[in-house]
């Protein structure tokens, strides 16, 4: 009967980083929504969102917290519940890049809206599509899954790094423009943080379900 | 100093039930090596071949090879001489409940004729030291009987008993599972103190107390060993799925 309750208070854990997720995914969508249409009202709903979602990430970290103490978990389980604060704070900081975001749009709205030399949409596509295969492959307890994100920071990384030299280059030629330039190389800067705590997620997965830590394992090949 | 034991090919039956099949380790000297696995699964049979007590009973019996060291223990050496070289503790702490706590400790000793009262004096005093238990006793040493103290300090009295002997080995089947959490904690410092001189097994039902103590572990299951690595592999990323499943308390 106590391995029944440990099982459900694993399973609620998961259903609430889960929902921690949805949270998360709908401020960075809106965010990034803000950013082509220009709505202030989305960035507002954005702003918003940030306690019930701080307010979550503590109720989860707490949750975690109790089933280590009494539970003492091992093996697969405590590398689960290891994984959930993981993922549970890269999640958090998520929604804090949301807000960076629509603070960003919310200030360029004082600017004239001028065409700039980076496509946000796509790169936000790109992250957001990282964060939600991550969030999938923990959801499946899908390894393969996982690993695939993290082909993808590549792509993202190199976005911004475009973004970084486009932008740079307008601001040096088109000084006027460097309210909105710098706006958008902030915005471009935070996708690929967005990318950072996808791929972050992605490794806490593959730690879950093979027992692996493959952090870091690009930086010290380079 | 502790020395290493070579398990290899060990097998064990009480009447015709195999209840060890092929075994085979190694446990490195000067650590505190756990088994763990569920009842019936062979671990306390293991441990009580590694000092020949499997023998004792009439219907038991044991093939293949245990190097204590270079000795070959079910070749080499009398079984005798083999508990002497290999302390044992037990579940339940098992003192000599009419003699006094000093009688108790050079029990062992005098078994073996050893008569020189100083230097007993002197084996009785630096083993209940290293079992910690000097300080609670050392004034009622020949005054207050072996049963007479509390059941954490007779584990401890057996644990020095066992030592004075000087053995190389020491095997300690279930030894806090009789006891209260201040009395393991002190039998688990002990384990962690002692290691340093002894080769130290350790048969345990609590896998918080093997992730504790242990360097490796060892999980037993049906008669065989499944899986032997450090413990912090097996407790947090075992090879093999029964090890997991038994650890995360999904059988067992």
């Amino acid at each position: 009967m106590i391995r029944i309750q440990f099982q459900q208070n694993l399973d609620e854990l998961k259903e609430r980083l889960l929902i921690m997720a949805g949270l998360v995914e709908q401020a960075i969508q809106r965010a990034t929504e803000s950013y082509s249409t220009r709505d202030m009202g989305l960035c507002d709903l954005v702003r918003r969102s940030e306690p019930a979602i701080n307010r979550m990430e503590r109720e989860i970290d707490q949750a975690a917290l109790d089933l280590l103490a009494m539970q003492q978990p091992m093996a697969v389980d405590l590398r689960f519940i290891i994984a959930v604060i993981r993922i549970n704070a890269d999640l958090e900081r998520v929604g804090d890049q949301a807000v960076s975001i629509a603070g960003r749009v919310q200030e360029m709205g004082a600017f004239a809206n001028v065409e700039l030399p980076v496509d946000i949409p796509k790169l936000a596509s790109l992250a957001a599509a990282m964060v939600r295969k991550a969030l999938q492959a923990f959801i499946e307890g899908d390894a393969d899954l996982a690993q695939s994100v993290l082909l993808l920071d590549d792509q993202v990384d190199e976005m911004n790094r475009e973004a970084f030299r486009s932008l740079s280059l307008l601001i040096s030629e088109k000084p006027e423009m460097t309210p909105q330039a710098l706006n958008a190389l902030i915005i471009s800067r935070s996708l690929e943080r967005v990318g950072d705590h996808a791929t972050n997620i992605a490794e806490d997965v593959i730690f879950w379900v093979r027992g692996a830590d493959v952090r870091h394992k690009g930086a010290e090949l380079q | 100093m502790g020395v290493d034991i070579r398990v290899e090919n060990l097998n064990a039956w009480y009447g015709n039930t195999h209840t060890l099949q092929d075994i085979n380790l190694h446990i490195p000297s000067n650590q505190a090596t756990a088994l763990i696995g569920p009842s019936g699964c062979g671990k306390s049979t293991f441990v009580r071949c590694l000092n020949r007590m499997h023998e004792t009973n009439p219907i038991a019996r044991a093939e293949g090879t245990v190097m204590m060291g270079d000795v070959d223990i079910y070749k080499d050496a009398s079984p005798v001489e083999i508990r002497r070289r290999i302390g044992m503790v037990f579940q339940r702490p098992n003192p000599f409940p009419t003699m006094s706590i000093y009688d108790n400790v050079a029990s062992g000793l005098k078994l073996n004729g050893f008569r020189n009262k100083r230097m007993l004096d002197e084996v009785v005093e630096r083993s209940l030291k290293s079992a910690a238990l000097w300080d609670e006793v050392k004034d009622d040493l020949r005054k207050k009987s072996g049963a007479s103290i509390s059941g954490g300090q007779q584990q401890r009295l057996c644990i020095a008993r066992a030592l004075a002997v000087d053995p190389e080995v020491l095997l300690m089947d279930e030894p806090a599972s009789a006891l209260d959490p201040v009395s393991t904690a002190k039998i688990e410092d002990l384990i962690f103190n002692l290691k340093t001189q002894y080769t130290i097994v350790i048969v345990t039902h609590n896998m918080q107390q093997a992730a504790r103590v242990a360097a490796n572990t060892g999980f037993f299951l049906n008669g065989k060993l499944i899986e032997f690595d450090a413990t912090t592999k097996i407790f947090t990323n075992p090879s093999d799925k029964r090890t997991e499943d038994y650890i995360t308390g999904r059988f067992g």
